[in-house]
């Protein structure tokens, strides 16, 4: 796919759909008996799923040879880091209603929103270095070396599902194990490419 | 022969060139549509409230509100009360208990009464019935995930089930358990929780006329999400200690284990009173969120029974047996 620039659009506007559903929902007053708990627990996940989307595009990209799956990451990781956001400001609205202080005990005292809050800082910087001029400012090393705390930030969201929930840890796992599956073919790949890698059609036939 | 000549079709419908041309924005259109589709179809799939759970039976005569069982406070819908539930054996989603209890079978039921007693006693719920007439009581209700509800239980004082079996001098504590069938209870057959159920109260504590067994609310008999056909309700306690589908229930003389308790030690404790001074690791209770209202409300020590109730714990120190 050389073009990538309607597939682009596609994934913008599909990414959209779950906030859009989620606002249609909230005005209809159709998000159960607890909507704040409903909107702030479903940003939180939609938040893990397009970090782990965008970590997921590297080892597709490299195990398949597609090499315009890139042009997507940058798109997916921003989503993620802007579900992030809204999942924030619910948790501030709707269960802190603005109450400074009680936001400032819960970071302290509470070990799961802190670790969120910390993944939440985290991807700030990845967010602002993520444009083009960005990219060549740092280059590509330096870049790419910051770009590795996505894996932290997005281990960090699947820790904070972890400690908040009861009793049920299967879904927040089912998280981790994802995460972990992605982080293992970023190591295998780093010493032994040639397991982990399919060649572009072209390359094969030069190298004969 | 269906195959029409060409004279038989109309001009009307050809496509229009414009159309022909535009074949490209067409597909782009079809696909921006079925994507966006599939993502909604999804998000629903994965978001779904769940589906209307049963529906209860209406009591009869049942006696209005004894006046230690009155709250002015505005009761939570019947939809919120059977549509918001914690009950684990189900499924942990507490939106969509009501669906997954849908055929929940509470008939016939049994209730075996016993260990320290001089009449243990194996009840049918007919029998538990009878008991006592069915009173009113309107009760808050407070989960330790700091929301609450304010539910018009139908039940009965505990007491009078205890007074039935006339429990021996050595009985000190009271322990219940919950039904654990993995036929009808799905994460009965996962590990998530030690089943079945199990809870315990003091003996003072389960003689307190505001701990009842209730087997109704809102005058109808129980719907299976709410415990049914019986359950008991302690409104001082967090939820979690007022356990649901009671099918057993023996006297004892040391504190019988609980199963947040045996989960989590630090966090869930054997009292588990409703106090806003005493935090749980993992949220504070100072404040709740009342079920149906925006904004928070402060959470009453005791759950605003402390009156009624504060003298069970004197000299006790609560941060210690929270």
């Amino acid at each position: 796919m050389k073009d990538t620039r309607f597939a682009r659009f596609v994934i913008f506007v599909n990414s959209l759909v779950p906030l859009a559903l989620l606002l249609w929902d909230a005005l209809n007053k159709r998000l159960g008996a607890n909507p704040s708990e409903f909107a702030i627990r479903t940003t939180g996940v939609l938040a893990l799923v397009f970090l782990i989307l965008s970590l997921a595009v590297t080892p597709i990209r490299k195990s398949l040879a597609l090499a315009w799956m890139i042009k997507f990451r940058r798109m997916l990781g921003l989503y993620g880091f802007f579900y992030v956001c809204i999942h924030l400001m619910t948790y501030i609205w709707f269960d802190k209603f603005f109450d400074a202080g009680a936001i400032i005990e819960d970071v302290a005292k509470r070990p799961f929103i802190t670790v969120g809050m910390a993944s939440f800082l985290i991807l700030i910087p990845l967010a602002v270095t993520s444009t083009q001029n960005m990219i060549k400012r740092l280059g590509g090393k330096r870049w790419n070396r910051l770009h590795r705390a996505a894996y932290v930030a997005a281990a960090g969201g699947v820790v904070h599902y972890y400690m908040l929930v009861k009793a049920d840890t299967r879904e927040p796992v089912a998280f981790g194990i994802a995460l972990a599956l992605l982080l293992g073919y970023r190591i295998v790949n780093k010493y032994f490419p040639r397991w982990t890698q399919r060649q572009p059609a072209r390359a094969q036939a030069g190298s004969r | 022969m269906l195959i029409k000549k060409a004279e038989e079709i109309k001009s009307s419908e050809i496509t229009d060139k414009k159309f022909y041309v535009s074949r490209r924005t067409f597909m782009r259109g079809l696909t921006l549509a079925a994507t966006t589709t599939a993502t909604g179809l999804l998000y629903r799939s994965f978001t779904r409230q769940g589906e209307q759970g049963q529906a209860g039976e209406k009591i009869d005569g049942v006696q209005s509100a004894p006046e230690i069982a009155q709250l002015d406070e505005a009761k939570t819908s019947y939809q919120d009360i059977t549509h918001y539930n914690n009950f684990y054996e189900f499924t942990t989603n507490k939106e969509r208990v009501a669906e997954a209890a849908q055929r929940f079978i509470t008939r016939p039921w049994a209730v075996e009464v016993g260990g320290l007693v001089h009449k243990p006693k194996v009840f049918d719920i007919d029998e538990i019935l009878r008991i006592s007439p069915p009173e009113e009581r309107v009760y808050r209700h407070r989960c330790v995930e700091a929301w609450s509800m304010v539910i018009p239980w139908v039940g009965f004082s505990l007491a009078r089930l205890l007074d039935a079996v006339q429990p021996m001098s050595q009985a000190k504590y009271v322990a219940f358990q919950s039904l654990a069938d993995p036929k009808q209870m799905p994460n009965v057959r996962t590990d998530i929780l030690d089943w079945p159920y199990v809870e315990g109260l003091r003996l003072d504590e389960a003689m307190h006329p505001l701990a009842i067994l209730a087997i109704g609310l809102y005058g109808e008999t129980l719907p299976p999400q709410n415990g049914a056909p019986l359950r008991l309700v302690v409104p001082w306690k967090y939820g979690f200690k007022s356990i649901k589908s009671i099918v057993k229930i023996n006297l004892v003389d040391s504190e019988p284990p609980t199963t947040w308790n045996l989960a989590n030690p630090r966090e869930y404790g054997f009292y588990s009173n409703v106090n806003p001074n005493v935090n749980h690791p993992r949220w504070s209770q100072a404040r709740e969120r009342r079920i149906g209202e925006y904004g928070l409300r402060p959470t009453l020590l005791f759950n605003g029974y402390a009156d009624r109730v504060a003298h069970l714990y004197e000299g006790m120190d609560l941060r210690v047996n929270f």
